[in-house]
């Protein structure tokens, strides 16, 4: 039996980015997949075909760029295309688009509201400026505020020291928008409605909150943190989907040595005198390793991979008492021909290769969450689509198409559970309210699928099929991310880190939790990454 | 009014225009980009197909019974084994064995053959060709080129012209017909991509054109503008004149000037073809080793570069458009052995690259130097490392579609 110097349960692309790190100081690592495909979430799927599907995340943008340079992902087949525009049609024929030229955006909110245009320049600016000041903390070890442990001190001085760059009225505005509703905080700023609706999506993606809803704040920031080519806030697709993100990674942390077992579910993390000793796989193999880094969900790790009794009991509370009821589903569309937006000018058709928000108003996704809140789903759903084969035509046979899009709400604990029916019904519902901006889409689809929370669940081992591993509000944030104390990677037994989403800064694709984990654990190997 | 000239496409070109960002190459107007942001355009580049218009390209046709012998004569790269059907690249030097100009030859039968050059030349051409048999026709304005570039390109020129496109392997060339337009089609490119490039008659031009727009859609075609072949062609270490070189015609001093070898084309070099111009002094620069500077490709330490950012409050500003222009390039001791005369941050390798004219002791791969660049307002030298040229390369470039 090999021994290993590490074994990371989970090949998303958290657990590859920490593979791939402690492969490049020299350590002797396994990966261990449960699907036959590594990725996890950073996946594309060719479910019908010739047509390639996202069925987990789509878009790019908080990833760290220096896992980019330090993996060196783009060697590895990385390619990111950045995605420019956002337009959301209206119901009343109209549409609203945010270009990636000032005065083309500027122009567009004028239409509705002089006021709106100068204020978004204001909005921009100190978006950017709070970005830039928090940006840092992605990079960080969240310490334990209650310790005086010098690494701790040194951590929270760090910490201290990000607001060294941000005045003070700034730092009071984040203070609020780490508070407050995404809704509230826009009503501050803007009074075109649609302007303040597809601004408000960033506050609500994959968060079972509306809105309205105090935290949804944070999450709106959370979207702002990353950049594309330097440009921040930009978002991007990447070429072949993001899978090709997850096998780039997977191509990185191969060449550093790691060696990537697929369809190797890891059935048991093996505890010996208080000591994570390594894995056991359904298949009946042990993998012994000096330690053992879960990139899964916090709630297969715990609950499901290791024996209870083997927790202390203060940990296993806030493991159980973790947010992460998921409100997303992932639907794909394969279309026979581009459909028509007829909201959207001809003259603008550039339109539809950026994101295509149903989101009308505040209201509207108000009442999305609404409607779903109580086990059920919007009768209406907010819906963030993009067109993926007009930016990078391999994803679908030429003159086809395919859409992706994610939807929400949709409750994981549905009343009467996920049947094959109701996942059928809701894709009819998610039809239907895009057709009422596209007339002619119902015509085009070939293939259609959807992926509900279940699916996410099943699939993807996102427990409550949260995208994010659990709420990104207050309390599961930072050094509270996934329990108080226990914030830094590693975990009340010895020699058992976390690397996944579960972890500090949380989800989005950004492999800082895989990254911060690694050199955390590298820094206690006494080794050195090597840049 | 007098006006620069526009190219056989202008009437396409200018309704595209949203930003009014034209610019002058060779005497004629061209776009540096057609929407407001080059992004995309230049995307197009590696992930569908961008369309460019090249017109401006100064154009020859050469016949006669010396066609062959004053090629020899003109470029420092043997041509004897070219036949009709293939294409080449060279450059062309004066007697002091500096760089006049570069382009393509096609040959079309042994008397017969096209040359292109970035700048209108004809005088030069016609002083090599003194003594010759040999007749040089300018045809510059009688066709437009576009060049399409990038991984899609084989499959929608494979819906224009049909599948005749797959026989063309790299640097090929053939005719072929589009609705009764006549085409010429070469497998050639500046961009270091899968691109080809189409000449059509001036009069031809925009159903040419449009007949690519309409089939272009289901292969993400971009029109695309210089901005976003600038930053292509920089990643595929390719040289640009009156960018990385000025022509020896035109340069008011000697150290302006540049010979193959320090722009990298000692290739292209051929000596044992026998006489042509400029062939004593490069030959003399060669067993003298004495070539002053040697051409690579730089890497910056954008890490580096985006923390000196971050620690003055700002964001980092990588250029997504190529800068050009003369930046100096220190040593450890302060001491300047060369210079960067382009730069951009590449999105497709996500890295910060140049190219430089250093000292041959620093032209190894992994020599280093540091770059002055301009972090807010002040001057800040960062690290930068000599890389293998050119940092972008695909398979798709040279792959070999021809059905067996």
């Amino acid at each position: 039996m090999q021994k290993y110097d590490a074994v990371v349960i989970g090949g998303g692309h958290n657990g590859l980015v920490n593979a791939a790190y402690l492969g490049k100081a020299g350590l002797k690592v396994a990966l261990l997949e449960r699907r036959p495909v590594v990725g996890g979430a950073t996946i594309t799927e060719e479910i019908y075909p010739g047509f390639k599907y996202l069925t987990g995340s789509y878009l790019i943008s908080l990833l760290r760029p220096q896992v980019i340079r330090e993996l060196e992902l783009p060697k590895h087949g990385l390619e990111i295309l950045p995605l420019e525009s956002t337009v959301a049609p209206l119901l009343d024929g109209d549409y609203f688009a945010d270009w990636p030229d000032h005065d083309m955006t500027r122009q567009e909110i004028e239409r509705f509201s002089r006021k709106d245009a100068e204020s978004y320049d204001e909005f921009n600016a100190t978006m950017r400026r709070i970005v830039f000041g928090v940006k840092p903390i992605l990079d960080m070890i969240p310490p334990d505020p209650t310790s005086l442990e010098p690494h701790d001190l040194a951590q929270m001085a760090r910490v201290r020291g990000t607001l060294d760059r941000m005045e003070r009225r700034d730092f009071h505005t984040l203070c609020r928008l780490m508070t407050m509703s995404a809704a509230d905080f826009l009503d501050e700023w803007f009074e075109t409605a649609p302007l303040k609706a597809i601004k408000s999506t960033s506050g609500i993606i994959g968060t079972f909150l509306g809105v309205r809803s105090a935290g949804t704040g944070y999450v709106l920031l959370h979207h702002y943190l990353g950049e594309l080519n330097g440009v921040p806030r930009a978002w991007g697709f990447a070429k072949g989907g993001t899978g090709g993100l997850s096998q780039s990674i997977a191509r990185s942390a191969r060449a550093h040595g790691v060696e990537i077992f697929e369809d190797t579910p890891v059935e048991r993390i093996l505890v010996e005198n208080g000591r994570a000793v390594g894995v056991a796989t359904a298949k009946g193999d042990e993998f012994r390793a000096d330690r053992v880094i879960s990139g899964a969900h916090a709630h297969p790790t715990f609950l499901k991979m290791m024996d209870p009794g083997d927790l202390p009991e203060e940990y296993l509370a806030d493991i159980n008492r973790w947010r992460t009821r998921g409100p997303s589903c992932k639907v794909n569309l394969a279309l026979d021909g581009l459909p028509d937006f007829p909201a959207i000018p001809k003259n603008k058709r550039a339109l539809l290769r950026g994101s295509i928000e149903i989101a009308p108003s505040v209201d509207y996704l108000e009442k999305a969450y609404d409607d779903a809140k109580y086990g059920g789903w919007s009768r209406r759903p907010f819906m963030d689509a993009l067109m993926p084969s007009l930016l990078d035509p391999g994803m679908a046979p030429p003159g086809k198409h395919i859409m992706s899009l994610f939807v929400q709400y949709a409750d994981a604990d549905l009343k009467g559970g996920w049947t094959e029916q109701k996942k059928a019904e809701f894709l009819e519902v998610v039809v239907d309210t895009l057709s009422e901006h596209s007339p002619d889409l119902k015509d085009k689809i070939l293939h259609k699928h959807i992926m509900t929370p279940d699916d996410l669940e099943r699939v993807f081992g996102l427990t409550g099929g949260h995208i994010f591993h659990g709420e990104l509000t207050l309390p599961q944030l930072f050094f509270m991310r996934p329990s108080p104390q226990w914030a830094n990677y590693r975990t009340p037994i010895k020699n058992l880190w976390m690397c996944g989403s579960s972890c500090h800064p949380g989800g989005c694709i950004t492999g800082a939790p895989g990254r911060n984990a690694a050199l955390e654990i590298l820094s206690e190997v006494k080794e050195q990454v090597p840049v | 009014m007098q006006r620069l000239k526009v190219t056989p496409f202008h009437s396409r070109t200018s309704a595209l225009m949203q930003g009014a960002e034209w610019r002058r190459w060779g005497g004629y107007q061209v776009a540096s980009c057609y929407e407001m942001v080059p992004d995309r355009e230049y995307y197009s580049v590696r992930s569908s197909t961008a369309m460019f218009d090249v017109s401006p390209l100064a154009k020859y046709r050469i016949k006669g019974l010396e066609a062959r012998p004053f090629l020899q004569k003109l470029l420092t790269r043997n041509i004897q084994s070219l036949v009709p059907g293939k294409v080449i690249y060279s450059p062309w030097c004066d007697s002091r064995g500096k760089v006049v100009d570069d382009g393509t030859l096609a040959c079309f039968a042994e008397d017969d053959f096209q040359l292109t050059a970035a700048e209108q030349g004809e005088a030069w051409l016609k002083r090599v060709a003194t003594g010759f048999q040999v007749t040089i026709d300018n045809i510059s304005d009688d066709y437009g080129i576009l060049a399409l570039q990038g991984p899609t390109s084989r499959g929608l020129l494979n819906e224009l012209v049909g599948e005749g496109i797959d026989q063309l392997g790299f640097s090929e060339a053939a005719s072929f017909e589009v609705e009764d337009v006549p085409v010429w089609i070469s497998r050639t490119g500046y961009t270091g991509d899968l691109g080809y490039e189409v000449w059509v008659k001036a009069q031809h031009a925009e159903k040419l054109w449009d007949r690519l727009v309409e089939i272009g859609f289901s292969f993400a075609l971009m029109p695309a503008g210089i901005w976003a072949l600038d930053v292509a062609r920089v990643e595929a270490g390719l040289i640009m004149l009156d960018v990385d070189y000025l022509s020896a015609l035109r340069t008011e001093s000697l150290a302006q000037t540049s010979s193959p070898f320090e722009l990298g084309l000692g290739w292209s070099v051929h000596f044992k073809k026998g006489d042509f111009v400029g062939r004593e002094a490069l030959w003399r620069e060669k067993e003298e080793n004495s070539t002053p500077y040697r051409f690579v490709t730089l890497v910056m330490d954008d890490l580096a570069y985006r923390e000196a950012f971050q620690q003055v409050g700002l964001a980092v500003d990588l250029p997504v458009q190529a800068w050009r222009g003369m930046h100096p390039l220190f040593d450890a001791q302060g001491e300047q052995p060369g210079y960067a005369t382009c730069g951009t941050w590449s999105p497709t390798t996500q890295k910060y690259i140049m190219l430089a004219q250093v000292e041959p002791a620093y032209s190894a791969e992994g020599s280093e130097l540091l770059f002055d660049a301009v972090v807010d307002r002040k001057r800040r030298k960062f690290p930068c490392r000599v890389v293998k040229t050119p940092v972008f390369e695909t398979s798709r470039k040279k792959e070999c579609y021809a059905k067996v």
